[in-house]
C-alpha cells in the first residue's frame, strides 16, 4: 500500500476510509462477515487436524488494489502464458519438438509424475488442455510481477473470490460506491462459454455440460456445488455417470442422459479407474477410454500435470520464447534446480536465505523457509535433500509486496499473493481479479489456507 | 433431473418432516408424563413414545429392557447420534443431503437447513433435561415451519419440488399412522375397560400432537370421542395431517412428476392410487370393525412398500 513514504494512489479512498472508522466498526463488520460466510456454509475443509471439519478461511476486510495499468500488464502476461502452457502440453504429447531441440529435458516430461504416456499423439478439441488455470502471483514493485507458481489441473479458489465481493459489497456499498472496480460476476459466464468452446465434434446441438466432484467431502466441495449452481449445470458425482459404447451418460430420473463436457475437479488418478487407479471409487469406468474416443470432453485436459510441476516450472520462459517467439511478459522466481550438482551445491551453502520446495508438494507442505528456520530444521531439510536432489528446488524470498491487514493488534502490514484465474478456449478470458491471500502470521510468507492464511477482496480499478 | 438429486431432496424432506414430528411426540410425552403423575395412573409414557417414534427396539439394546426414564428417552429421541431417528441426526441427515445436492435448493432453503443445524449444535446437554427441553423442541417446530415456508414459498413447481413434497408426505403418512397406532387402545370405543379420565387426557394429547385440537372442535363441535378424533386423523380431507390429505397430495404429486416425464407410470402410482382410493372411500365405522390396529398396521406396511417401489422408479437408475 505504501509507495516509499507517501500512501499509493489506488489506496487514497481505503486510507481516508480506514481513517474514519473507528477499530470497534472494523470489528463488528468482521464479525458480521464471518457470520455471513458460516451462514452461506462457505468453508474449507482441513483433514487429519481435529477440531471443526468444515472451517471457515479468515476473511480480511481491507480490499487489496490493483490500478488499471498494473493489471493491463498481468492480465497480457497472464494470456501469453497460458497461451505457452497450452502449446506445450499438446507439443508433448504430441511428438516433442521443444524436447528435440534440446530446450526442455525429455526426462523432465516422461519422468514426471503427471505425465499420462496414455495422452499421447490424443488431440483434445482445439488443442485446450487447461480450460482453467489459477497462476500464482506475487509483486514485487508497481510493473514487476513473479510467478509463483502455475496450477493446470483443479486449480480452486475462484469461489472465494467471487464471494469475497459479495461479501463487501453487502458490509460496504458506500465504500464500493466511491471507488470504480471492475466488476467479477461474470466469471460464471465466461467459464460456460469456455467449457462450450470445447464441446468435442460428436456433439450434435447445445451440448450437455456437468461438474464432476469428488463429493461433499472434498475440501473444494462448496466450489464446486456453487459453480455449478451459477452456470446451471448438473453437479455429479462418479456414480452418477455411466459409459456405455464410449459414450457417458448422467443417470436422472427420466434414464440416462447424454453428457458432452464434463468440467472434472477430480484428480487424473482417480477418473477412471480402469485406466489409472484401480481402487478408485470416485470415478467412471469406462471415461478415459470415451474420452481418447472423442465422444467428451474433459476440462481440464488429463495430463496437464507436467506443466504446472516445480520441476518444469523454470522453463516456462522458455516455452514463451520457443512457442511465441515473444519475450516473458511476467517473470518467473530464479529457480535453483537441486537435481543439478552446482544448484545443489548453491542451494545447501545458503539453506538459511532460500525457500527450499519439494516439487511435488503442494498446500505449503514440505517446504523450508529458510529466513525463518532453526537450524535443526535446515540440517534436516539438508539431509532429505541431498538423499533425493531430484524432488527439491529452491528460490530466493522475494520482497513481496504487502497490504494493510486486519489483525488483532489493529491495523498492519501482511503479505499477499494473488491468483487470477485465466480460462482457455476459443479465446482467452480473463476476469480482472483473482484471489488474494493473506499470510496472516507476521512476517510469514505462507499464504496457503492449509496453513492458516486468509482471503480478501481483490479489487482492480477502471482506468 | 440427476436421479441422485431426486433422492436427496426426497430423503431430506422426510428427515425434516420426522424431525418435526419426534418434536411433537416429545411434547406430548411431556405433557403426559407430568400429567399420569398427578392422576396418580403410574402408567410409562416414555415407553409408547419411543413405540412411537418407531425406536424402542434400538433403545432397549442401550439401554436393556427397563422402564425408560424421562431423561434417557428425552436424550435418546431429542439428540443421541447413535440414533439416526433422533431430532439432531435427523438435522444432521437432512443437511448432509442439502449439501450433496445445493444446486437443487433455492438460497432459502438451503439457509434454512444449514441454520438449522448450526442451531442444533449449539444446543448443550442441560438443555435437553426433562425441565429445560421444552425449550428446544419448540424451536424444533419452528426450524421446521421455516423449512416448510422456504420451500414452499421459493422452489420452482417442477420435478425437485415434487420430490421434495413426496418426502414430506410420505414421512407425514407414515408418522401419522404410527401415532394413531401406539395409542389405538385409547381409541377403541368407549366400553372398553381401558377408558377413564386418563384416557381421555391422551385422546386430547394426540389433538395436541398434530396441532388439531381447535380444529377438531370446529369440525365435530362436541367433546372429544375417539372416533370422531380416529376419523378426523385417518379419512377427514380437511384436517392437513389426515392419512387421507397426505395420500391425496401423494398421489397429486406422482401424477404431477410422471406428466413431466412424458407419462411414464409404474407400480408406485399404481398403490399409491390403490391406498387413496381406500381412503377416500372409507368409512370409520369399517375402519373399527376390521380393527385399528390392522388397519394402521397395512397403512405403515403399505406406506414402505410404496417408498421402496417410488426410489426403485426414480431414485435409483
Amino acid at each position: 500500500m505504501y509507495d516509499g513514504s507517501s500512501v499509493r494512489a489506488a489506496y487514497d479512498g481505503i486510507s481516508a476510509w480506514l481513517g474514519q472508522t473507528t477499530p470497534e466498526d472494523r470489528r463488528l463488520k468482521a464479525r458480521e462477515a464471518e457470520v455471513l460466510f458460516r451462514r452461506i456454509g462457505i468453508t474449507f475443509a482441513v483433514y487429519n487436524e481435529g477440531g471443526d471439519p468444515e472451517r471457515l478461511i479468515p476473511f480480511d476486510i481491507i480490499p487489496r488494489i490493483l490500478d488499471a495499468a498494473a493489471w493491463a500488464l498481468l492480465e497480457r502476461g497472464l494470456a501469453q502464458r497460458v497461451t505457452a502452457l497450452n502449446a506445450f502440453l499438446l507439443d508433448a504429447y504430441n511428438g516433442g519438438e521443444i524436447t528435440r531441440a534440446g530446450r526442455i529435458p525429455t526426462s523432465l516430461i516422461v519422468g514426471n509424475p503427471g505425465f499420462r504416456p496414455e495422452m499421447q499423439g490424443f488431440r483434445p478439441p482445439a488443442g485446450a488442455y487447461t480450460h482453467v488455470s489459477g497462476i500464482d502471483i506475487v509483486r514485487t514493485a508497481p510493473d514487476r510481477f513473479y510467478v509463483l507458481e502455475d496450477n493446470c489441473r483443479t486449480p480452486s479458489g475462484v469461489s472465494y473470490m467471487l464471494e469475497n465481493r459479495e461479501a463487501m459489497l453487502r458490509l460496504f456499498p458506500d465504500l464500493i460506491a466511491a471507488h470504480r472496480i471492475a466488476p467479477i460476476s461474470r466469471y460464471p459466464e465466461e467459464l460456460l462459454e469456455t467449457l462450450r468452446d470445447a464441446a468435442p465434434p460428436a456433439c450434435q446441438g447445445n451440448p450437455v455440460i456437468a461438474l464432476l466432484t469428488p463429493g461433499q467431502y472434498n475440501s473444494a466441495y462448496y466450489e464446486h456445488s456453487f459453480l455449478a449452481d451459477e452456470m446451471g449445470i448438473e453437479l455429479v458425482e462418479g456414480a452418477d455417470l455411466l459409459v456405455d459404447g464410449d459414450v457417458v451418460f448422467m443417470r436422472t430420473t427420466q434414464g440416462p442422459r447424454r453428457v458432452d463436457v464434463l468440467y472434472r475437479r477430480l484428480d487424473d488418478e482417480f477418473l477412471d479407474p480402469l485406466a489409472f487407479r484401480s481402487d478408485s471409487m470416485l470415478g467412471v469406468p469406462g471415461l478415459f477410454r470415451a474420452y481418447r474416443a472423442g465422444s467428451i470432453t474433459l476440462a481440464n485436459a488429463v495430463g496437464t500435470g507436467i506443466a504446472d510441476d516445480k520441476g518444469i516450472y523454470p522453463f516456462v520462459p522458455e516455452m514463451i520464447r520457443f512457442y511465441l517467439g515473444e519475450e516473458p511478459i511476467l517473470c518467473n522466481v530464479p529457480t535453483w534446480r537441486c537435481a543439478e550438482a552446482d544448484d545443489r551445491a548453491y542451494v545447501l551453502e545458503h539453506l538459511g536465505e532460500l525457500v527450499v520446495k519439494e516439487t511435488r508438494g503442494s498446500g505449503g507442505y514440505g517446504m523450508l523457509v529458510g529466513p525463518c528456520s532453526t537450524k535443526e530444521e535446515r540440517a534436516l531439510f539438508a539431509s532429505k535433500l541431498r538423499a533425493r536432489p531430484c524432488d527439491y528446488i529452491a528460490q530466493p524470498t522475494l520482497a513481496l509486496s504487502t497490504c494493510p491487514t486486519f489483525v488483532e493488534s489493529g491495523i498492519a502490514p501482511r503479505h499477499v499473493d494473488l491468483r487470477p484465474f485465466v480460462l482457455f478456449g476459443s479465446t482467452v478470458r480473463i476476469v480482472a481479479g483473482g484471489l488474494t491471500r493473506v499470510a496472516l502470521r507476521e512476517g510469514s510468507l505462507v499464504v496457503n489456507s492449509s496453513q492458516g492464511g486468509g482471503t480478501k477482496d481483490t479489487w482492480v480499478l477502471e482506468a | 433431473m440427476l436421479a441422485r438429486t431426486a433422492d436427496s431432496l426426497f430423503w431430506l424432506a422426510r428427515y425434516m418432516e420426522r424431525a418435526e414430528n419426534v418434536a411433537r411426540i416429545l411434547q406430548v410425552a411431556c405433557r403426559m408424563a407430568s400429567m399420569s403423575r398427578s392422576i396418580g395412573n403410574g402408567s410409562n409414557e416414555w415407553l409408547s413414545t419411543l413405540v412411537a417414534a418407531g425406536c424402542e427396539d434400538d433403545f432397549a439394546a442401550v439401554h436393556g429392557d427397563a422402564e425408560p426414564s424421562a431423561r434417557a428417552a428425552l436424550h435418546y429421541l431429542a439428540r443421541d447420534p447413535s440414533n439416526p431417528s433422533s431430532i439432531c441426526s435427523c438435522f444432521e441427515t437432512a443437511r448432509r443431503n442439502a449439501r450433496a445436492v445445493r444446486t437443487a435448493l433455492t438460497v432459502d432453503m438451503w439457509e434454512a437447513l444449514n441454520e438449522t443445524w448450526i442451531g442444533a449444535r449449539s444446543f448443550g446437554e442441560r438443555d435437553f433435561e426433562p425441565d429445560r427441553v421444552a425449550v428446544f423442541l419448540d424451536w424444533v417446530k419452528h426450524r421446521s415451519l421455516l423449512f416448510h415456508g422456504a420451500y414452499a414459498n421459493t422452489m420452482l413447481r417442477n420435478d425437485a419440488y415434487y420430490f421434495t413434497q413426496l418426502g414430506t408426505f410420505i414421512e407425514r403418512a407414515d408418522n401419522t399412522a404410527r401415532i394413531l397406532d401406539v395409542k389405538y387402545h385409547v381409541l377403541l370405543p368407549a366400553a372398553d375397560p381401558v377408558g377413564g379420565a386418563l384416557d381421555y387426557y391422551q385422546w386430547q394429547s394426540i389433538l395436541r400432537s398434530v396441532s388439531a385440537l381447535r380444529s377438531y372442535h370446529w369440525i365435530y363441535r362436541e367433546t372429544l370421542k375417539p372416533w370422531h378424533l380416529a376419523e378426523m386423523l385417518i379419512l377427514r380431507p380437511e384436517m392437513p395431517r389426515s392419512l387421507r390429505s397426505c395420500y391425496a397430495q401423494i398421489t397429486r404429486y406422482l401424477g404431477l412428476v410422471a406428466e413431466t416425464y412424458d407419462n411414464r407410470r409404474g407400480e408406485c402410482h399404481r398403490l399409491a392410487g390403490e391406498i387413496d382410493a381406500r381412503l377416500r372411500v372409507g368409512r370409520i365405522e369399517d375402519v373399527f370393525q376390521c380393527g385399528l390396529h390392522e388397519f394402521l398396521t397395512e397403512i405403515i406396511d403399505d406406506t414402505a412398500v410404496l417408498g421402496q417401489n417410488i426410489a426403485e422408479f426414480y431414485l435409483v437408475s
